[in-house]
């Protein structure tokens, strides 16, 4: 019970103060996931957000269902789940019934230019600590660059993207086992 | 069929074809808008500003927002429900399939490779949310040189809380909350 109700706290936590969708959310992710609980490590997490690339749905409740079933199968994936997307129900329906022109008002946009360079912030700290994690080799440099260029300069989908990496990925190790002799699994 | 059962059958639509994030969504929003009229596409641009300004995934608040126009608080509810259905089904599926194969080679092959990949992908999203806080792009039009174009207020608030962040490692809620103070306080 203790780990369902730490599950939908946190992840409200998470959906609370996360501006701009999935990816704004993963210093948050790292902070209380990874730091703070210990639920998953930084690998598992980036393969939750590769996955999230390829499956339906928004990436944010995608890892959010995909860390609660881990610790406690569907039940914890659901609420990980309604945790992640309470708070903006919460404060869109109020919005939605009160206030007809919010994005309007001076002050929200003010506060969201500020919030605005507190994600820049996160997201460099965020990013520094994923690169040194998730980079580890010159197959690895190589396919970082590549990911990143094609998303960066083209309009190639994502998804496409995601399944060549996986695809020059499995042929690496394939690669690297046979030539090793040895295979280290 | 009644527009309430339509409206949960779209969204749970759109969660199953949308792929990739929250954005991936406007599309069919968009053709929602255009097949049954349930709201305009003047008042899809208000609800993505809305969302934007809000915390919480986009299509979240989209969702929660359409179904509330149309049917009030319980229609946000079900169709914010509507939506994460699929992919809360999609994903405990493959989160099992996972740890059956977190020792095979192909899985951990196939890892191996998006783990870098996803690196990319998101530098790529962070440098679009560092043009919209750091850079004045209406601006580039008019003025010649690049500071003209660099929000120097933001800037400077940028080095400032990575600084603090350094420093002191505090909560990012701590650094959103700065943010958003200073923002006020100082219009930005």
């Amino acid at each position: 019970m203790k780990v369902l109700w730490d599950l939908y706290i946190s992840w409200f936590k998470m959906g609370l103060f996360t501006f701009g969708g999935g990816y704004a959310m993963l210093p948050m992710i790292q902070k209380e996931v990874i730091d703070r609980h210990h639920w998953a490590t930084e690998d598992e997490i980036m393969d939750y957000y590769a996955i999230g690339q390829v499956t339906p749905g928004i990436i944010s409740v995608n890892t959010a269902t995909f860390v609660g079933y881990k610790l406690k199968g569907i039940i914890g994936g659901i609420v990980a789940t309604l945790g992640v997307i309470s708070p903006s129900f919460i404060i869109i329906s109020l919005i939605a019934s009160l206030i007809s022109n919010f994005a309007d008002i001076p002050m929200v946009q003010h506060a969201l230019r500020g919030i605005q360079v507190a994600v820049c912030v996160l997201m460099f700290s965020a990013i520094e600590k994923l690169y040194k994690k998730g980079v580890r080799n010159t197959a690895g440099i190589i396919i970082f660059a590549a990911a990143l260029i094609l998303s960066y300069f083209t309009d190639i989908s994502t998804m496409i993207l995601v399944i060549f990496a996986g695809a020059a990925g499995y042929a690496v190790t394939c690669f690297r086992s046979r030539k090793g002799g040895v295979d280290h699994e | 069929m009644s527009d309430f059962l339509l409206l949960l059958l779209e969204f749970f639509k759109t969660g199953l074809f949308a792929v990739g994030g929250g954005l991936a969504t406007i599309p069919f929003l968009t053709e929602i808008s255009r097949k049954y009229g349930w709201y305009s596409i003047a008042d899809l641009t208000t609800m993505i500003a809305v969302s934007e300004s809000t915390p919480g995934p986009v299509g979240v608040n989209m969702s929660t927002y359409v179904g509330n126009q149309l049917y009030g608080f319980f229609g946000g509810i079900a169709a914010t429900l509507a939506l994460v259905c699929p992919s809360v089904i999609v994903v405990c599926i493959i989160a099992r399939a996972l740890q059956s194969f977190r020792n095979s080679p192909v899985v951990n092959g196939i890892f191996e490779g998006l783990r870098p990949a996803v690196v990319g992908f998101i530098i790529t999203a962070a440098i679009g949310i560092y043009k919209i806080a750091l850079l004045d792009l209406d601006a580039f039009a008019g003025i010649q040189s690049i500071a003209g174009v660099i929000r120097w207020k933001a800037a400077a608030l940028f080095a400032v809380l990575l600084y603090i962040y350094r420093k002191k490692n505090p909560h990012p809620i701590v650094i959103i909350c700065i943010a958003a103070a200073v923002g006020i306080l100082l219009s930005f």
